[in-house]
């Protein structure tokens, strides 16, 4: 049996990131996980926007944690080398009964604490975007809405967190939560079984079943589906800044966004589903977040598609943020509501819930040899000549080009494998340095990166898998010698 | 970094490069270069371990690393400098630069050679619906996979597209013990040669479903099924009709596109249609001394093909390195008109020798019997007859370039007849 004071269940944004607060003190931290990786259901597919709080309903939890949050994120990044750029938002009104509605926006706005927003007219909208709808009637400027790279933003949370002696237990279901005289006890995983005096329920999409393991709840959570396309950078579709629709009664409407990456972003959808495992795309879908955005940018075009996805924002039944000790279960935290806006509010939720345990007698001691800082893998694809000289001069494996799409060598993946939080499936290596996620999606470089994780995991090709158990991109072969 | 001085260089160690390299030699090139990713020359030939390869070039039934091995033997005995394992990361006017595990290198050329193939259109190009499980695969990575790493990639398959990769993977998969369950093509026709439905779908009774495409794929982890649907006139899917087949893998065989994205560092002029660089008969692209070949320039047929593409942009390098001055000549564009959908060269120039040129041309829509006609405003130039023409075969004319002298441009079309 492992013994520690805090688990933490959900390697998430918020899982990681209350992972990322917690190391600072002297108390012993473990994070599970049923996934084999970091980054959980809904940080991993979502439209990477680091909010403002803008558009928040004024005076909630959620409110007040996302507008706080987002001045957090110039430290953060600078830290943890997260990439991220301060590109603006305009929220852009196509017809008059829209453009009526800019001053609202405003006004909302300012109530949540957001005073940098601007109304633009069309004609400057126009000026800052040009390949906007010429049907635009005016706009909102919030200048400090943001992207980032949300993959790297809970690897470099992660991978802080184990720097400073957090450790991670990924690829293991918690099965059951043994309560004993009134308060937490062990967390039984498939795997595992551990002592524990603290649990944080930061399982997202399934912090209901996490829940319900220690009594009975008065909530649900079920999935929102958004479904997304990424457009190649070779698409000549551009815009500086994100295009946010003026949201509807109905919907908040689709979006398009520049990334970290210079690819274009549009999308989501928001469907209610029942089936927490469903990240299927759908025709309707996909044909919907193009009638959306066209409305907005009417030159889109799919023909440069590089992908399309779905991800899954916990929906949670009563709405709204919920971050509170159980009354019933002594050592039970439960973070329950977090949905789209989690990405941005994860890391001033990470510093709520360590007030809160604070104020529920945990002893908290600031480590004296904390490490603030986080560096990532070196990239080639972005480094000057000089310094790509140097990287090959100390790894000549910084010379062999192995995703050509997006010029990624063997010493990144290498580096990866081997990392704080190492990157053992092909989804891991993916969203940590991009191969497979450039215009020939994997076509070239799989089978090397299956040859490349075979033999620094040291197991067979057969046993490479794209992310969880069941994933095996090979099949045994009996007759193999 | 270390500077390197060449005559020619060829960006590509497959069948066109190979050729042009060869051929650039040849032609008195004093110092020629073949850059090569790999770890090995061949190219995609490499992975093609069936047969079918230099009936036309060596009146032999060859498989592809035979095939590539008549050339590779050809690359050592003319003293060819090769370079594997080197990625060119950027192209400039004259001089390029290439990386390798022993540093980066900048390597100034006279002439160019593009050869660079092509790669294959992927699930996220076409939309296909449903979730993203292990067990999507495009056709040439799993040919990778099975011929040269050894590896099983499905027991129960299912393909999409009737490209010529596809429908020789169906074989393959079969003769490795898998049950190939269907070949679904969206297309009314077949988008590969009618010699591999014969040779890997009928011989090996796998059914193919023309004007048919796949609706849904299921699995969370790994490929559970996909759902097939028969499509309308507007290539619509009639939900209604659909049916479910339980399997681990979908191949995907539905297109290749050339690979240009060094080409368009040296803004060389892209045909919309064939997704390469437009090229006069010398294979010479837009800008001076860059020549382009194969399946950079359009995806083709055979490679045959393909090293003849090599052969003529191999020597017009070679000449254009040892040539001063640039020669000036008359240019005539050709336009595809109705029922032709592209041709290769796009630009007919005219030089005194006047050697008969090849024409390379892919149809829109099968026929059964066809005049294939070229004309300028209303005067027919040529007319040539042609039986059971598909798009998935390169039809080849051969006219002489005076034949377009002192015209801007002419138009290539087909005629079908009844």
């Amino acid at each position: 049996m492992i013994k520690t004071d805090v688990v933490i269940i959900g390697a998430g944004a918020v899982g990681c990131a209350i992972a990322h607060h917690l190391s600072k003190h002297m108390i012993d931290v473990i994070v599970i996980d049923k996934s084999s990786d970091v980054g959980g259901d809904a940080s991993k597919s979502n439209s990477a926007i680091i909010h403002t709080g803008f558009d928040a309903k004024p005076n909630t939890l959620e409110s007040m944690l996302v507008v706080n949050a987002n001045p957090m994120y110039d430290q953060l990044v600078a830290d943890l080398d997260i990439p991220f750029q301060r590109v603006g938002a305009i929220v852009s009104a196509t017809t008059d009964e829209e453009a009526a509605l800019l001053p609202k926006i405003e006004a909302i706005s300012h109530e949540n604490g957001v005073f940098d927003v601007e109304i633009l007219t069309a004609d400057q909208v126009k000026e800052r975007i040009p390949q906007i709808t010429d049907q635009i009637k005016g706009g909102v400027w919030v200048p400090r809405e943001s992207i980032i790279d949300p993959f790297i933003m809970v690897v470099a949370l992660a991978e802080n967190a184990v720097a400073n002696g957090v450790r991670f237990l990924l690829g293991s279901k918690v099965t059951d939560i043994i309560v004993k005289n009134g308060a937490v006890d062990r967390v039984i995983t498939e795997t595992e079984e551990i002592q524990t005096q603290y649990v944080i329920n930061a399982a997202g999409l399934h912090s209901d079943d996490i829940a319900s393991m220690i009594g009975s709840i008065d909530f649900t959570v079920h999935p929102r589906r958004g479904q997304f396309f990424i457009l190649d950078r070779s698409s000549n579709l551009e815009t500086p800044h994100i295009i946010l629709p003026v949201p509807t009664k109905k919907t908040k409407g689709k979006l398009v966004s520049p990334t970290t990456h210079g690819n274009l972003l549009i999308g989501p959808t928001a469907e209610d589903i029942q089936d927490k495992q469903d990240r299927s795309v759908t025709k309707e879908g996909l044909d919907e977040v193009l009638h959306g955005v066209k409305k907005l940018m009417p030159a889109i075009d799919v023909t440069y598609a590089i992908t399309e996805y779905a991800g899954l924002r916990p929906t949670k039944t009563p709405e709204g943020y919920e971050i509170y000790c159980s009354d019933t279960t002594e050592g039970f935290v439960n973070v329950l509501g977090i949905r789209s806006t989690g990405l941005t509010s994860s890391i001033a939720i990470g510093s709520y819930v360590v007030q809160l345990l604070k104020q529920n007698g945990l002893q908290l001691i600031k480590k004296p040899d904390y490490i603030a800082k986080r560096k990532g893998i070196r990239k080639f694809s972005t480094a000057d000549m000089q310094t790509r000289k140097q990287l090959i001069e100390n790894d000549p494996r910084y010379g062999n080009i192995i995703c050509r799409c997006e010029t990624i060598s063997e010493a990144e993946i290498v580096k990866a494998i081997h990392s704080l939080v190492p990157a053992t499936t092909l989804d891991g290596i993916k969203r940590r340095l991009r191969p497979q996620m450039g215009r020939c999606q994997g076509s070239f470089c799989t089978p090397r990166l299956i040859q490349i994780l075979s033999r620094e995991l040291n197991i067979s090709p057969d046993r490479i898998r794209k992310n969880d158990k069941g994933s095996e991109l090979l099949f045994h072969r009996e007759d193999k010698p | 970094m270390k500077i390197l001085d060449y005559d020619v260089v060829v960006i590509g160690g497959g069948p066109a490069g190979l050729s042009a390299a060869n051929t650039a030699k040849k032609n008195h090139a004093n110092k020629v270069l073949i850059i090569e990713r790999d770890d090995a020359l061949g190219g995609i030939l490499q992975q093609c371990i069936h047969p079918g390869f230099g009936l036309h070039e060596f009146k032999q039934d060859y498989t592809g690393p035979e095939y590539a091995y008549r050339h590779i033997e050809t690359i050592h005995q003319n003293n060819i400098d090769v370079f594997l394992h080197t990625t060119v990361l950027q192209l400039m006017d004259g001089s390029l630069i290439a990386v390798s595990k022993s540093g980066l290198m900048k390597i100034n050329y006279r002439s160019l050679v593009l050869a660079m193939g092509c790669r294959e259109r992927t699930r996220g190009a076409i939309q296909i619906p449903g979730s993203r499980p292990a067990g999507v695969i495009t056709a040439g990575t799993a040919q990778r996979l099975i011929n040269i790493q050894g590896q099983d990639i499905g027991k129960n398959i299912v393909i999409l597209g009737s490209g010529d990769i596809g429908m020789i993977m169906a074989r393959r998969l079969t003769l490795e013990g898998a049950k190939v369950l269907a070949v679904v093509e969206l297309l009314p026709y077949l988008s590969g040669l009618l010699r591999n439905k014969v040779q890997c779908l009928d011989d090996f009774d796998i059914p193919l479903y023309l004007r048919h495409t796949v609706i849904d794929i299921v699995g969370n982890h790994r490929v559970e099924s996909v759902t097939i649907a028969p499509v309308d006139d507007e290539n619509r899917p009639m939900i209604d009709k659909a049916w479910s087949v339980p399997c681990d893998t979908l191949l995907l065989s539905v297109g290749l596109i050339p690979e240009n994205e060094l080409t368009q560092q040296l803004d060389i002029i892209i045909d919309p249609k064939t997704r390469g660089p437009i090229v006069d008969q010398t294979m010479q692209t837009s800008c001076k001394g860059v020549f382009a070949c194969g399946n950079v320039v359009h995806v083709n047929d055979l490679v045959d093909h393909v090293s003849a593409e090599g052969a003529k942009a191999g020597k017009h390098a070679a000449i254009h390195a040892q040539t001063k001055t640039d020669i000036i000549s008359t240019q005539t564009r050709i336009i595809p008109k109705e029922g032709i959908h592209s041709v290769i060269p796009q630009i007919v120039i005219q030089d005194e020798q006047d050697d008969m040129i090849q024409m390379a041309l892919r149809v829109s829509t099968p026929a059964k019997k066809a005049s294939i006609i070229i004309t300028s405003n209303d005067d027919i130039l040529y007319k040539i007859k042609r039986n059971h023409v598909r798009p998935g075969e390169i039809q080849m004319i051969k006219i002489r370039p005076s034949l377009f002298k002192d015209l801007d441009q002419v138009s290539i079309m087909m005629e079908k007849e009844s």
